[in-house]
């Protein structure tokens, strides 16, 4: 396989220029494959699948039948951030995520934004994921967010913009992780001769940043807590408590007695003092959020709030995220920071606002349109892509429920070249960065490059078809490898088979 | 430890033995059809030993070769087949991933995927003799990971302990199945016949070689001391229980040094170290096994009272 007919058809393409040739950051490792001798790059694809599977790197689909897991689909062909792209994004993001918090801290006390009418109030109180049980609450350290995951995109003229934050339990992490781990195996000599950021520190930021929130306690107790072995994400909620060295518990391991949080373990009760939950804040305690829920612990949100056990994320986070929420963040950021937002917004409609939604509805066949409560791709339309009955149905739903749907113009995501059918393909990636707050704040130089891998498609869920490739950023100052060595590395790989 | 993960890895443990057991008792039943031609080997026993004969025969209308190893192997119905029981250890790994090293959990799940690949019936039902040697390969692999890449923690204990108690339950099923169902008329005792199924009972649970350095003869008195009394042998009752009492004592000390637990270990234990094969044969070999795999569930749900719940 050669990169020598590659066509980008006017895409932004992350590895390639619009004539099919490599960008500098991309060049040795073109160069290499290019190099490689025919059928080796599709073993090393074949390779890299089998390792998922051993491993167990898998998902499970809700809804269904055969209940298999099923492993996310990978392409070894990485995407590639030069070094400028990251400063600018890093700083964008630390500047979102600030503001973020501020934004939540305000919002659960003061409310000055509201007041100043920057937000508008009506957003806050019919918003889904804002929890009334937070109020005039300030959460240990006064962070809210510890992990955030931000979904960007980049469009045909090379902006970045932000899609949507992620603020509940952002899922995804693990598999940056992993597919680093087997992309080494994979090209192993690009790595030695390619300065690319390590990202195997995370798991040690992220224990820091939990461990953080308890710094009065000699040996404070951290753990993981899933909904357990049937959810989605069970794979990573196991990955992260077993790289962080912490238990991995579900609601009934937990107890709270006196306002303490407990673990029932072999040899009694042990106090926890810091849990990372990926359970969704409606059913983390049934005594506060939903009476049915026993995937919680009941009395967690008292122990909580009575200063005996943080929580990451807090409670309540989920409102910042909020796809209505979302368009008013380039305001929020220069209302907390005094400064423009670095990554803007994707031009976004709020159906709530009549003006807007006569807009959507006039030009539905050229808009995105998401639910503002949903995520995973579920609840969304395509404008482009679908029916005239697809969209008249959809019209019917913003009607019913302007508050629930917003739009925006369909974004040409940018691509990235794939293996399809022994060739070089393009397709859409989006990409999702990963920032832990804690002492300081730490971003993953890299993140999760999710991939739509039908042909055309711009969605990139995973429960929607999508995949995912590794995600190299190149580190500053560093020389491009000489060709030299790649040539060596060949020859050295001929030789061993 | 949580829980909730000890009761986990203390299944693990047992389920893995408890699919090499399996696989040893069907090796050697398709061994002795080799060794005795002309002759269908009943495979009753052995269904009785590793499943039961009702579920059996609710699915299949009668017993041939291929329906008693389709059965035992592949029958995901039968909750103590290969596949279940393999299937069930995933899923114990599968909730304590994060406690248990990336190593164990590969080796589990790969056996796990091969397993179920749908050309795999075919392939043991032509090479049976490999693939039963894959099974038991396979959980001495894992019992080898645990061994070398685990922490001799808490953990550790019960990943054995659920692998002696477990082991000690099936080498008394074995002795049982072949003193009591194979063998009921004395007057067979010594017959040539006889003595290729005592040899076969030992090659079961992999006892051949190690048996005849001790005994010249294969009487079934010398085979049942041998894997019921024998301090040394590995899958000895005496010896499953003693290595179990090491691995609990290792898990109540010093926080639940009286766990009932504790005491029905020591007693099963001390009956083994101190009874002589003549005392048990008089009293009845069947009786005292009957007692003992009573006293081995009685011990696994003391062990769940004191330390899962």
């Amino acid at each position: 396989m050669k990169f020598g007919n590659y066509n980008t058809e006017g895409f932004y393409d992350e590895l390639c220029l619009p004539d099919g040739t490599p960008r500098p950051s991309a060049e040795p490792l073109i160069t290499r494959i290019n190099e490689l001798p025919e059928g080796e790059l599709q073993r090393r694809q074949k390779v890299a699948e089998s390792a998922f599977f051993d491993n167990g790197i898998t998902f499970a689909v809700y809804g269904n039948k055969d209940g298999k897991d099923k492993i996310i689909p990978f392409d070894v062909i990485p995407r590639i951030v030069s070094a400028g792209d990251w400063k600018h994004l890093d700083a964008g993001l630390r500047q979102r995520t600030e503001a973020l918090n501020c934004f939540l801290t305000d919002i659960y006390n003061d409310r000055k934004i509201l007041r100043d009418k920057v937000v508008p109030e009506s957003l806050i109180n019919t918003c889904t994921a804002y929890r009334p049980q937070m109020e005039g609450f300030v959460p240990p350290k006064g962070i809210w967010a510890h992990i955030t995951g931000t979904d960007l995109v980049r469009d045909t003229d090379g902006t970045f913009y932000v899609l949507e934050d992620n603020m509940r339990c952002p899922s995804g992490v693990s598999y940056v992780l992993q597919n680093r781990q087997i992309l080494k195996r994979t090209f192993p000599q690009v790595f030695t001769h390619c300065s690319i950021r390590p990202v195997d520190e995370y798991c040690t930021r992220l224990r820091k940043a939990l461990e953080y929130l308890a710094d009065g306690v000699a040996e404070p107790k951290v753990v993981v807590l899933t909904p357990g072995v049937y959810n989605s994400a069970y794979y990573e909620h196991s990955y992260l408590a077993q790289q962080m060295g912490v238990d991995l518990v579900t609601g009934n391991d937990l107890v709270v007695q006196d306002k303490k949080v407990y673990a029932r373990t072999t040899r009694g009760l042990k106090q926890v003092h810091v849990i990372y939950r990926r359970v969704d804040d409606e059913f983390l305690d049934p005594l506060t959020f939903r009476p049915d829920s026993c995937l919680g612990v009941p009395g967690l949100i008292d122990a909580y709030k009575a200063g005996n056990v943080a929580l990451a994320n807090a409670p309540g986070c989920g409102v910042a995220d909020d796809k209505a929420i979302y368009t008013y963040v380039p305001q929020i950021i220069k209302y907390y920071l005094g400064e423009e937002a670095i990554i803007p917004n994707v031009p976004t409609f709020v159906c709530e606002n009549p003006k807007h939604m006569q807009h959507v509805i006039d030009h539905i066949e050229n808009m995105v349109v998401k639910a503002a409560s949903e995520s995973g791709g579920y609840g969304m339309l395509v404008g482009p892509k679908s029916t005239k009955a697809e969209c008249e149905a959809f019209k019917e739903k913003i009607k019913a429920n302007p508050r629930n749907y917003i739009a925006q113009p369909m974004i040409s995501l940018s691509r990235v070249p794939c293996i399809v059918d022994g060739n070089f393909e393009g397709r859409h990636v989006d990409l999702r960065p990963y920032i832990v707050q804690g002492k300081e704040t730490y971003i993953l130089p890299g993140g999760l490059t999710r991939v739509a891998l039908k042909k055309g498609s711009i969605v990139v869920n995973s429960s929607q078809g999508g995949g995912c490739k590794d995600t190299w950023v190149i580190a500053e100052n560093e020389k491009a490898p000489e060709l030299g060595q790649a040539k060596q590395w060949m020859e050295q790989q001929q030789q061993q088979q | 430890m949580l829980s909730r993960v000890a009761d986990s890895i203390y299944w693990l443990g047992r389920y893995i033995e408890r699919a090499e057991n399996v696989a040893r008792a069907i090796d050697v039943n398709l061994q002795l059809q080799l060794d005795l031609p002309g002759e269908e080997r009943p495979w009753e026993p052995v269904i009785q030993t590793a499943g039961n004969a009702d579920a059996f025969f609710k699915s299949y209308a009668h017993v041939s070769t291929e329906n008693a190893l389709t059965f035992l192997t592949f029958d995901k119905e039968n909750p103590s087949s290969i596949i279940s029981c393999v299937a069930a250890a995933r899923e114990n790994a599968r909730c304590v991933r994060e406690r248990i090293s990336s190593e164990l959990w590969i080796a589990i799940n790969q056996f796990y995927l091969k397993l179920n690949d749908p050309e795999m019936p075919k392939q043991a039902l032509a090479a049976p003799h490999a693939f039963y040697n894959s099974v038991k390969e396979f959980s001495q692999l894992t019992v080898g990971i645990i061994q070398g890449t685990m922490t001799h923690d808490v953990a550790w204990n019960f990943a054995r302990l659920g692998t002696m108690i477990e082991r000690a339950d099936q080498t008394s099923r074995i002795l049982d199945v072949k003193y009591y169902i194979l063998l009921p008329d004395v007057s067979m005792v010594g017959m040539a016949l006889d003595t290729v199924q005592w040899n076969a009972v030992l090659k079961s649970v992999g006892a051949y070689e190690m048996f005849h350095r001790k005994n010249s003869n294969v009487t079934p008195q010398n085979v049942a001391d041998f894997l019921l009394l024998s301090e040394d042998f590995p899958r000895s009752l005496r010896y499953c229980l003693e290595q179990a009492e090491i691995s609990l004592k290792n898990i109540a000390f010093p926080v639940k040094s009286n766990a009932d637990s504790l005491r029905l270990l020591g007693k099963m234990r001390s009956d083994m170290a101190f009874s002589t094969i003549e005392e048990i044969i008089k009293s009845g070999l069947h009786e005292k096994i009957e007692e003992m795999q009573v006293n081995l569930c009685d011990l696994g749900t003391q062990i769940w009272k004191d330390f899962f719940c």
